[in-house]
Formats: structure tokens, sequence, C-alpha cells
């Protein structure tokens, strides 16, 4: 794959006992020493906090304030890093290794065009003129399968989405044809498909023109897919590193042990709830937005939800699978009635919402609750975590205050958080913040769930226990669910029922089993396809 | 944070050597303010006159802490009024939006167009020059900066999922509004709060000067200053007094004012 062998011996980058400390003399990364060969794709494999993202930034001299190598060597090409002045760094940083960073949203700059972002640095690397820039950049959108790059080039990084502003992103970083990609979490994210597309152009760019790659990554299941070899860091220490085939098959440490065990696997498909009479159903629903338009005229309404209908029983949970832009997530607030219906209805316990009385809708409001996706925007930073999830019992009439705090712990225990009560939400991880939420939405013991995407902001390690503890609530608390997921492989240990949606249409739906095993529809081939967990955990049990 | 600390005592303790001289001149000034003496005019500081005397011979430094306590009275009343009902008007605005919102921002707006201190001129006409006047003009001149910045950090937090969440559990809408929106748009209210109060003695000041203020013989800061200026080149004390103690209450305002945003924010507690 290489096209020039006489480099191969030497690698490229070499990262010798490297140490780092941030502020008050914390170790970040311990004694960590690893190398990329050229044209090789190395995996650096770590939960968020184990340093993976310091060890990369290193390479480049990009460390944040505060945070100060402390002994070791970074070696690029055989120049070491670590003592270069800021005039030799910035010749280094582009042109020889480029970066792609993890919000495709935040990292381009949304008041520039996409090619004044593209030849910005072709002009300042290499000594060529505007319109050679402008055809080179071209032509490199092309090569990520950018759909009419001589529009792309006059357009605002707003106009794409996610996927295809990651793939931009890459086509600036290729560009300056750099000897090293380091890929920050390029694809965190992103939904499934979008995931494989990027990555696939990833891997097509630098495998022909011999670029090595460092792909930082707590998703072991891309690290099967992709990559040559990986690097397991534990809290900035180097845990294990080797070939993928022998470290994913044979594992010698416990530590890679747990994070091949946290990848979603196949269990034997839940015995469905019997099937009774629907406590909440959806019935023709459709749900359509005001388009954006400009400031002189108002674009066509978009038609988000395309006449759904849905049936959920007590006790069943049922999953909702898409990319992004099908629909899902408005669909689930339907059916909370949280946005307005356009047409068709939605029915609790018989009763049709649209004609309900007052109290009903009240009724309502309070069986059904909602997980959101993000952990950081949904708890309310002024509360404590004993205030947030006390708030619901507010709507419980006749509980004494001794009842309410005793309901509150009961609930902080039972999702792994004693003790966390008088701490507010920015003290706690990503995955507590979830517990949290959880916790919020159960202490009412609600009839029906929706929990949207409650994991993809969460490690893998992370997204396991999340997911084991809130399959534990649903089997004790016997509430029903609909959870919104783009990650089938999440979703098969999850769900009694799958339904998969696309464009506002459910496309497809069927028991776990129907939907992993025999897909009829195209999408659900698609998506299956693309869910690099399960591949990786069919492959080994293999 | 530690350099915040210090700011925040230091702070404090210029406003409380303004608000002291204030509290102690309701029960006792070292000579009465208004008690005039043609034998002791423009007397330069002395053992017997700390501030030394005006035109008319009265004891400035006795001036001077009565004017502090009609400053700081109207200043805090105005940006009571100010703040009370920008917030209450902004927080309506930017969480019900709609045609409501519109008419709301045109008015404010419309209010906003004319400098401060002009708009409370024209109300003062109105209200007629006393203290109340002051306060009610400057409110409604402040008013409309109120309610941009709380209108604005309204409709950034409305869209935060935790208020959607509070929707969930079935909080009202006026619960979600004064529990879970409202407190998360402090923190730029009390840095606007704390600069306006600055703002708000400049300006009483600048009224009183132009004489539309509190009426004499009662002396406020302003007043002291509009008196001073024609005897400035003789009696330099008389304008550098009641000066200082307007340069000291706005510093001392601006850092206490940074200091408790710091100290209200959870987010900043271990920073």
């Amino acid at each position: 794959m290489s096209d020039k062998p006489a480099m191969s011996d030497k690698p490229l980058l070499s990262v010798r006992n490297l140490n780092i400390e941030g502020p008050n003399r914390l170790r970040i990364l311990n004694d960590v020493s690893f190398d990329v060969a050229p044209g090789e794709i190395v995996a650096l494999v770590g939960e968020s906090g184990s340093g993976k993202t310091m060890a990369a930034r290193a390479a480049m001299q990009l460390l944040p304030a505060g945070v100060l190598p402390a002994g070791g060597e970074v070696l690029v090409d055989g120049a070491d890093v670590l003592s270069m002045n800021e005039d030799q760094i910035r010749k280094l940083r582009g042109a020889k290794i480029g970066m792609v960073f993890q919000e495709p949203m935040v990292s381009l700059n949304p008041a520039h065009t996409i090619g004044s972002q593209l030849t910005e640095g072709l002009l300042l690397h290499e000594n060529i003129s505007r319109d050679e820039a402008r055809s080179r950049a071209e032509t490199m959108l092309e090569r990520v399968q950018i759909m009419d790059p001589r529009a792309c080039i006059k357009a605002y990084p707003h106009q794409f989405s996610g996927g295809m502003r990651q793939r931009i992103m890459l086509a600036s970083v290729m560009l300056l044809k750099p000897k090293l990609l380091i890929a920050d979490e390029p694809t965190t994210a992103l939904d499934t498909l979008s995931q494989r597309e990027v990555l696939e152009v990833m891997v097509e760019l630098t495998r022909s023109s011999g670029t090595a790659v460092l792909l930082i990554t707590h998703n072991l299941g891309l690290v099967a897919q992709y990559a040559n070899s990986v690097v397991v860091l534990e809290r900035g220490r180097l845990v294990e590193t080797g070939p993928v085939e022998r470290v994913l098959r044979r594992p010698e440490q416990t530590y890679t042990k747990a994070l091949i065990n946290a990848l979603p696997r196949r269990e034997p498909d839940r015995v469905p709830a019997a099937r009774t009479s629907p406590l909440i159903a959806a019935e023709n629903v459709s749900v359509t937005f005001p388009g954006a338009g400009t400031a002189f005229s108002s674009a066509e309404p978009k038609l988000a939800v395309d006449g759904v209908s849905l049936s959920i029983c007590p006790g069943e949970a049922v999953a909702l699978v898409g990319g992004s832009g099908s629909g899902k997530t408005t669909l689930g607030r339907a059916l909370l009635g949280l946005v307005p219906l356009s047409s068709g209805d939605i029915r609790f316990r018989g009763k049709a919402m649209h004609s309900a009385t007052k109290a009903e809708k009240r009724e309502f409001r309070l069986s059904a609750q909602l997980v959101f996706q993000d952990p950081y925007s949904s708890l309310d930073p002024r509360q404590t975590i004993a205030e947030i999830v006390a708030e619901p019992l507010d709507h419980v009439p006749g509980l004494s205050r001794a009842e309410r705090a005793g309901r509150t712990r009961e609930m902080l225990e039972e999702v792994g958080l004693g003790g966390f009560g008088k701490r507010y939400p920015h003290a706690l991880s990503g995955g507590q913040r979830q517990r949290v939420a959880i916790a919020r939405a159960v202490i009412r013991n609600p009839a029906f769930v929706v929990a949207d995407e409650p994991v993809s902001a969460l490690d893998m390690t992370i997204q396991k226990q999340v997911l084991d503890l809130f399959r534990k609530l649903q089997e004790q608390h016997g509430f029903a669910c609909l959870f919104i997921s783009h990650d089938l492989g999440a979703v098969s240990r999850m769900a009694d029922r799958i339904m998969v949606m696309n464009r506002g249409k459910v496309v497809e739906e069927g028991s776990v089993g129907d939907i992993l095993d025999r897909p009829q529809h195209d999408y659900t081939k698609a998506l299956l396809e693309a869910a690099p967990t399960l591949a990786i955990t069919e492959k080994m049990s293999a | 944070m530690k350099r915040l600390r210090i700011n925040g005592i230091l702070g404090a303790l210029l406003l409380g050597i303004v608000g002291g001289l204030a509290l102690i001149s309701v029960f006792w000034t070292p000579y009465d303010p208004m008690k005039v003496s043609l034998r002791e005019r423009l007397n330069p500081p002395s053992l017997i006159h700390w501030l030394g005397t005006d035109e008319f011979g009265r004891d400035v430094l006795s001036r001077i802490m009565t004017g502090a306590a009609e400053s700081l009275v109207v200043s805090i009343c105005t940006v009571a009024f100010a703040v009370l009902f920008g917030t209450l008007i902004g927080l309506f605005a930017g969480y019900v939006r709609g045609l409501a919102d519109r008419l709301l921002m045109v008015v404010s707006d419309a209010l906003l167009a004319f400098p401060g201190t002009l708009l409370a001129l024209g109300i003062m006409v109105i209200v007629g020059p006393n203290k109340y006047g002051i306060i009610v003009a400057l409110g409604i001149a402040y008013t409309p900066s109120v309610l941009r910045i709380v209108r604005a950090s309204v409709l950034s937090a409305r869209e935060r999922e935790y208020v959607e969440a509070s929707r969930v559990i079935g909080n009202s809408e006026l619960v979600t509004m004064f529990r879970h929106v409202l407190p998360n748009c402090t923190a730029p209210l009390v840095v606007l709060a704390t600069s306006m109060f600055g703002w708000v003695v400049l300006a009483e000041s600048g009224l009183s000067f132009l004489g539309l203020g509190v009426p004499p013989p009662a002396p406020t800061w302003g007043n002291m200053l509009a008196s001073a200026r024609p005897h400035m080149e003789r009696a330099i004390w008389l304008g550098f007094a009641p000066g200082l103690c307007i340069a000291m209450t706005m510093l001392g305002v601006n850092l206490l004012g940074d200091a408790l945003r710091d100290r209200f924010d959870p987010r900043m507690e271990d920073r």
C-alpha cells in the first residue's frame, strides 16, 4: 500500500517515554512510547481522560495552556518536536502533520466560505496562485465525495451536514499532503452511516498518498475495522500495544478485556412482553416545521415526520433507529406532546389526546417522561443533583418533606449515585450526568419513557454501564420505553422490537432477530453494514 | 481566584467607606450641612474643617456625608427600578416571543435610541425635579438596556434542554420561567446592574449639576460639583471631594460586581 517502501523501516512518528503534566504537576501521561510507520493506521484507544488527545496534541505542540511536556521526546521524521521553536513548529503543522478534530460543527469557521478555508493552508505553505489553489481544492472536494465541488467552494459551513463537514475538514487537511494525519475522534459526533462514509474516505485518501494516520477513538469497533495496530491507554499509562488482530482476539491485560467486553453484542433476544392493549399509540402522525428561509422569504415547510403509526404496550421496549435527520427525535417528542402535530393523533391508554380534557392531558404529561441526548445541557447548572432528581416530586400530591428526601436518596442509590446529592452537575462526568437524567425521569414511576439517544455522547465503557442501568430500571419499574438511537448495536440489547426510520417514514418494523438477521429494506441493510460494533463482535465470535 | 477575592475585598471596602459615611450622616455630621457662615467662605482644608468650606461657608465634609446618603439612595432605588421592570418585561418577552415580544422590543428600541440622560431630562420635566422624579426618570431611561440583556439571555436559556426537561416533568410555564430560566440569566444581569449603579451615580450627578436633580440647598455629590465649578480656580478642594467620592463608588461597585458574579455561579466554585 505504500509506494515509497524505502522509508518504511524508519517510523514517521516516534513517541519516546513521553510524560505530560497538567496544572499542579498532575500527571496526564506517564512514560508512554509508541511508533507510527509511514502508511500505517495506528489507533490510540482509551476512555475520556485517558490522555489520548494530549498524546496526539503533543506531536504538534498544541497542548492547552497549563499543560506541559515533562520529559521524553516526540520525534517526527527524526526531529524532536518538543524542542522546536515557534517558527519550526509552524512549518511542521499542516504541511507535515494534519489534524482533524472531533466537532465538525465548530471546527470550520462559520464566517468564511469553504473555498477560502480550503485554500488558506495551501497559500500559506505553498507558493502557488489563487486559481491553482482553487482548482486543487475542487479536485480534493471531489475526492472526498462532495457533490458539485464548484458550488461547495462558494458555500458556507452551515449549509452542510455534520458528515459532509467532516469530509470537507478532511479535504482541507489532506490538500497539504501531510505525512501524518491525526484524527481526534473524527466520527464520534456523527451517526453510523456518516461515520462510515467519513472513515472510508479517510482510509482511501491516506492509503493512496501513503499518509500515516493516528486515529484517536474510544470505539474499538472502528479500530477493528480500520486500524493496523492499536495502542491502549488507561489514565495516562500505556496498557497494551500490538497489531489489531492480536490485541482484539487475545487481549493480555484486564483493561483491554474490559474495553472489548463493553462492545455491544447480540444477547439472547428478550421474551417480548405479552401484547395487551397498547399503552400509547400514534395514528398517522405527521409533523411539519416552518422552513428557515432568509430575511426576505420564507422557505418551504419541512415535513419531519410523515404519517407514522405505532403502538407500544405497557412494559414494552421499542427501539427507533435511523440516521440524523430521519425524524426519529421529532417523532419521540411528538409522542410526548412536546411538538404540535400537523395531522394524526396520539392515544394514551385509549384516550385520544386531541380531544382529551385538561385533567387527562395532565395525567398523560405526568406519566410520560423523556431522557435527553446531551447530558451537558439537560441538567440545570444552578440546581444540585438532589434538587434536580426531586423536582418531579413537586407534582406528587401529599408528599411530606421527609418522604420526598427519602425517595430522592433511594433513587440516587438506585442509579449508583448515593452521596452525590449535594453536588452540582458541572462536577459530574457525562455518564454520571446521564444517570441523574435517568433518575429524574424514573423517580415518579412513569408509565412511558422516551430515551432520545441517551448514550451517544458517552464513551463505550460508560455506554454499556448506562445501558445496563437503564435496562435494569426498565425491568424493575416496568415502564414502557421508546429507545431512540442511530446505533443498531446499542439497540440490540435494549429492545423487544425495532423500528427503522428514514426521511420521516418508518421503513421497516420487526423483532430484534428479524431486523438484525433478516433485514428487508435497503436502508436497514446499509445501517447494519455501517454498525462497526456489531461487525467486530461477530468477527470475534466466529 | 486569589486575585478575584482581593478585588472583591477591595471593592467591598471602598463601598463600605462610602456607605459608612452615608449611614453616619443620618445620625451625626461634624457641622450642620446647611448652616451658612459667610465669614468662613472658601476656607481651605484645615483641622477645623477637614475638607474645607464652600462658597457659603458650609462644611464640605458634612455636605459630602449627607450627599452620600442622598446619592446612594437615589442610585440604589433607580437600579432596583430598572432591574425589576427590565427583568420582568425581558423575561416575559424572551420567553413568550411572538407579537408581544415584537411590540415590547419596538418600544424599548425607541427608548434606547435616546441618550439616557436626555431621556431622563425629558421625563424630569414631566415628573418634576425632586428625588422621586430622578428615580423614575433614570429608572425608565435604564430599563431598556436591562430588558435587552435579559431578553437575550432568556432567548438562549430557553432553548437549553433543561427547560424542556422542566416542562416534561410537568412544571407550569411560570415555574419553568422563574426556576430554570431566570436563575441562568443572572450572571450578565449582575454585571450590568453593578456597572449601571455607577452610571446612575454619574447621571444623577449630571442632572443635579444641570440643576434638575435634588434641588439645593440639600447637598448631593452632583450639585456640589455644580456649585464648585465657578470657584474651581480658588478652591480646588470643592470639586475634588465629591469627584473622589463618585470615582470611589464606581470603582468599588465594579470590583464587587465582578466578584459577586463569580461567587454566585456554581460552575466557578472550584476554579
